[in-house]
């Protein structure tokens, strides 16, 4: 999936993240988290995100996520709706 | 036992704190909406977030009904392809009008359901009908395709069809709401009324569920928690129906073992239509505990 243009999905109500995603030049996924429980989940929020952008063939890209509490399932969901509005695709391989 | 389906609760579809917490309140059904509920804009979102909710959490006995974009719009069949393998137990279809809608639905929801393995007619359809046309072909509609187990009244845009407005007596609504009943019963699935909008006005909102209660509905689609308890207040059967119901059905078992058709019970006869209200009678009771 080739990112074309910065994307934003989610919002910062309780229980969601709000994932702004931009295509990036360098060769990796470099993800910058925002999270009031960044200590005790921070590393599983990177994990969910990074591990979502490879299942769906996103390789390059640099992630801002701004975490309120999000369950894994939200943050899946989040990530997959910004890359495909930063992809420009409108029909998914559900 | 019959599925009780007392009350449907809408939950918007990007919503992710109400998604995860849906099912704690107590409603038979719950459905999560990516039609009107959703803006435009957001209606991509709304189904990724729908549909990993649905693959991940456990909503434990209550009944997933999805309600999808209507065919006819830009979002309608993303909507299937995805909500479809999500599995969810019913996909309700918005603004039915014939039986055409139906049709196309179900032979839609029978590709995905075989490209992606699932067993063929799983997923059963609701359909709702919010207008003057849609209320004509009800019975066409309710008849239309296998997976249909219920027909539901959308008052909002039906009233904005009949070029009137609600009410709180719903005289606007009778004739629809009867339609609706009447092709329900005859087609052998359930029938659901409409929202009541107003949260703060309790006394409108029995009123009104003991209206459509009596009309012959399953039960009503609701916007807020505090709107599930008196719905299934009214549709529990009290203590006197009840032992009235288990007298019904132990004269009838007895009838039925000394080869009689026809009984009599307390000077009245019991026949099969009484017996049959007693065993809903006895389906209201049993999902509240009450027997």
């Amino acid at each position: 999936m080739d990112l074309k243009k910065i994307a934003v999905a989610g919002s910062l109500e309780s229980s969601d993240i709000l994932i702004t995603i931009e295509p990036s030049d360098e060769k990796e996924i470099y993800i910058h988290l925002k999270s009031s429980v960044e200590k005790q989940f921070g590393k599983q929020i990177i994990k969910t995100i990074r591990e979502t952008l490879i299942e769906i063939g996103v390789k390059k890209a640099v992630v801002r996520a701004v975490d309120k509490g999000a369950l894994d399932c939200v943050i899946k969901a989040r990530v997959q709706g910004a890359a495909c509005r930063a992809a420009g695709i409108i029909e998914y391989k559900w | 036992m019959k599925k009780l389906r007392r009350t449907m609760m809408y939950v918007p579809g990007n919503n992710p704190g109400m998604i995860k917490d849906a099912h704690i309140y107590g409603a038979d059904s719950v459905m999560f909406d990516l039609e009107d509920s959703i803006s435009l804009k957001e209606k991509d979102s709304a189904r990724f977030l729908v549909y990993n909710a649905l693959k991940t959490i456990d909503y434990g006995e209550t009944e997933i009904v999805v309600r999808v974009n209507g065919l006819d719009s830009p979002f309608g069949k993303e909507d299937f392809e995805a909500i479809v393998r999500a599995e969810p137990e019913v996909i309700r279809l918005p603004k039915a009008e014939r039986a055409q809608d139906i049709s196309d639905a179900d032979y839609l929801i029978s590709k995905i359901e075989r490209k992606a393995g699932i067993e063929a007619g799983k997923i059963k359809l609701m359909a709702a009908i919010e207008s003057a046309v849609g209320v004509i072909n009800a019975y066409e509609i309710a008849k239309a395709s296998p997976r249909i187990i219920g027909i539901a009244i959308g008052a909002e845009d039906f009233v904005t069809d009949m070029k009137t407005t609600r009410s709180l007596d719903g005289i606007e609504l009778l004739m629809a709401r009867s339609q609706i009943v009447l092709a329900a019963r005859a087609a052998g699935i359930y029938a659901l009324d409409t929202v009541f909008s107003d949260v703060n006005d309790e006394h409108g909102f029995i009123k009104e569920v003991e209206l459509i209660k009596q009309l012959g509905f399953d039960g009503k689609s609701v916007i807020n928690p505090r709107q599930i308890d008196p719905v299934h207040k009214i549709y529990t059967p009290g203590k006197k129906e009840i032992d009235k119901a288990i007298r019904v059905i132990r004269a009838i078992e007895e009838a039925k073992a000394k080869g009689l058709g026809v009984i009599s019970l307390d000077g009245k006869m019991v026949d099969a239509p009484v017996v049959e209200r007693a065993k809903r009678v006895l389906d209201l009771a049993n999902c509240k505990g009450s027997i």
